[in-house]
């Protein structure tokens, strides 16, 4: 029998509730999503079963990190809207926001990647099958560096929801991908950026994976009217906390 | 002050188009006398290769500094494309994605002032990035290094290169034990 989404909407249920007691018996927060969440089926084989090592080593390697600079990045890769002749169809947005650590500071000069799908909710990418147009003004893939207060900001268009085949009638809700960079190796962070009031929320098992509300909320961006541009775009404000060891390595006049 | 941290997604399947970068396996300055290949599969717990994971390295500079150097992934603000690496700096960063046998390669130098390259797995289906490291055995003290030395023989294989060749050094991923064989060992730092 095909998985329909009611079977997974009632694991996702079943998921919740089981995390919801586990913290009322004293279990602490869960920020991240297990990583052996079945609802999303493609997890089943694909995580450790083994406990993780901890490594309190603090000459360890991962307390540092790979850094960027301006060769990096060229002017326009922030604007996903002007890598082509033409102009992509869709919404134009911008999404703007900062990147901090978890002691609140600043995450200055790293690396922010981003890839989305355009606004049909087709990505420019080989496998990508859905019967949706592809877009010639539009690849999807942006990059910047963040600023001395650890800001971002990419112009782009609101990518649209598309289907996917964890279960029958899947759809992913519409979300960026963020890729993101700390001062330490461990900070390390990819994730996906959601819209606020999206109706598909609900019914998504890699949104739900992170089975915490409060930080489920924290995957989705704010409308933010004053970021809004005349005539022009619709703004989003997202920012971004980087987790990572307590005591992250800092060299001396970094 | 301490701030909850934003939750982790998995990368998906269509990061393809947009992480990985031309010479993101080429770490070593090309033509580097001193150059090592690192290479191997990643698996999943069925034993099946992964032909869709994204796999990322760091490791100190060439003077065991870790400060890292900028330019891994030079562009070229003319086109808009890539340029490749400057065949001079050592970034110490290295970006990979597996091909259609799930096999990947680096090519970089021996790790300075330690035994390891670090190692991060990205996968569609992995909801948050593994830590590993890939220990050259024959750079590595394993009764001094206190993670290698905590572990069991069998589990501590799983981090450490087998060679090949003169520097030519083998490392698989295994995401799962699969039945048969030993799950890699990975990491958290507190
Ligand atoms: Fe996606």
């Amino acid at each position: 029998m095909p998985l329909t989404q009611a079977d997974i909407s009632a694991e996702i249920s079943q998921a919740r509730e089981a995390y919801l007691k586990a913290v009322a018996a004293g279990d602490p927060v869960r920020d991240h999503p297990a990583r052996d969440y079945a609802p999303y089926r493609s997890s089943v084989l694909r995580h450790p079963k083994q406990p993780l090592v901890s490594v309190g080593d603090p000459e360890a390697v991962e307390l540092s990190g790979p850094v960027f600079g301006v060769t990096d990045v060229t002017a326009l890769d922030h604007d996903l809207t002007r890598q082509h002749v033409g102009e992509p169809h869709g919404e134009r947005i911008t999404v703007t926001g900062r990147v901090l650590d978890r002691a609140g500071r600043p995450v200055r000069g790293q690396l922010v990647e981003i890839w989305q799908a355009n606004a049909s909710g087709r990505y420019a990418h080989q496998r990508d099958d859905h019967a949706a147009p592809l877009d010639p003004n539009f690849t999807g893939v942006g990059r910047c560096l963040t600023n001395d207060d650890g800001e971002y900001q990419f112009v782009t268009i609101k990518p649209g929801a598309y289907p996917w085949r964890n279960h029958v009638n899947a759809w992913r809700p519409a979300h960026i991908h963020f890729s993101l960079f700390g001062t330490a190796f461990t900070q390390r962070l990819v994730t996906q950026m959601y819209f606020p009031g999206d109706p598909l929320l609900p019914y998504d098992p890699i949104v739900q994976s992170v089975t915490d509300d409060a930080a489920r909320q924290r995957l989705v961006a704010t409308y933010d009217h004053g970021l809004s541009r005349p005539e022009w775009s619709l703004g989003y404000r997202w920012d971004i906390v980087l987790d990572g060891p307590a005591a992250t390595w800092i060299e001396e006049g970094r | 002050m301490s701030l909850s941290p934003t939750p982790s997604q998995t990368v998906g399947p269509f990061y393809g188009y947009a992480l990985p970068f031309p010479d993101g396996e080429n770490v070593a300055p090309a033509g580097h006398p001193e150059m090592i290949t690192v290479h191997g599969v990643v698996h999943d717990g069925a034993g099946a290769p992964v032909p869709d994971a994204l796999l990322e390295f760091w490791q100190p500079g060439v003077d065991g500094s870790r400060r890292g150097v900028a330019g891994s992934l030079r562009r070229d603000p003319v086109t808009g494309g890539f340029l490749g690496r400057n065949g001079l700096d050592f970034t110490g960063f290295g970006r990979v994605a597996t091909d259609a046998d799930g096999h990947y390669t680096l090519r970089t130098l021996p790790p300075v002032g330690v035994g390891y390259l670090s190692v991060t797995v990205f996968a569609r289906g992995l909801m948050r990035q593994l830590h590993t490291r890939a220990y050259l055995r024959e750079q590595t003290d394993i009764a001094a290094d206190p993670l290698l030395s905590s572990l069991a023989p069998g589990r501590q294989a799983t981090l450490l290169t087998t060679r090949e060749q003169d520097k030519i050094h083998r490392f698989d991923i295994r995401l799962q034990e699969d039945g048969v064989h030993e799950e890699t060992v990975f990491l958290e730092f507190p």
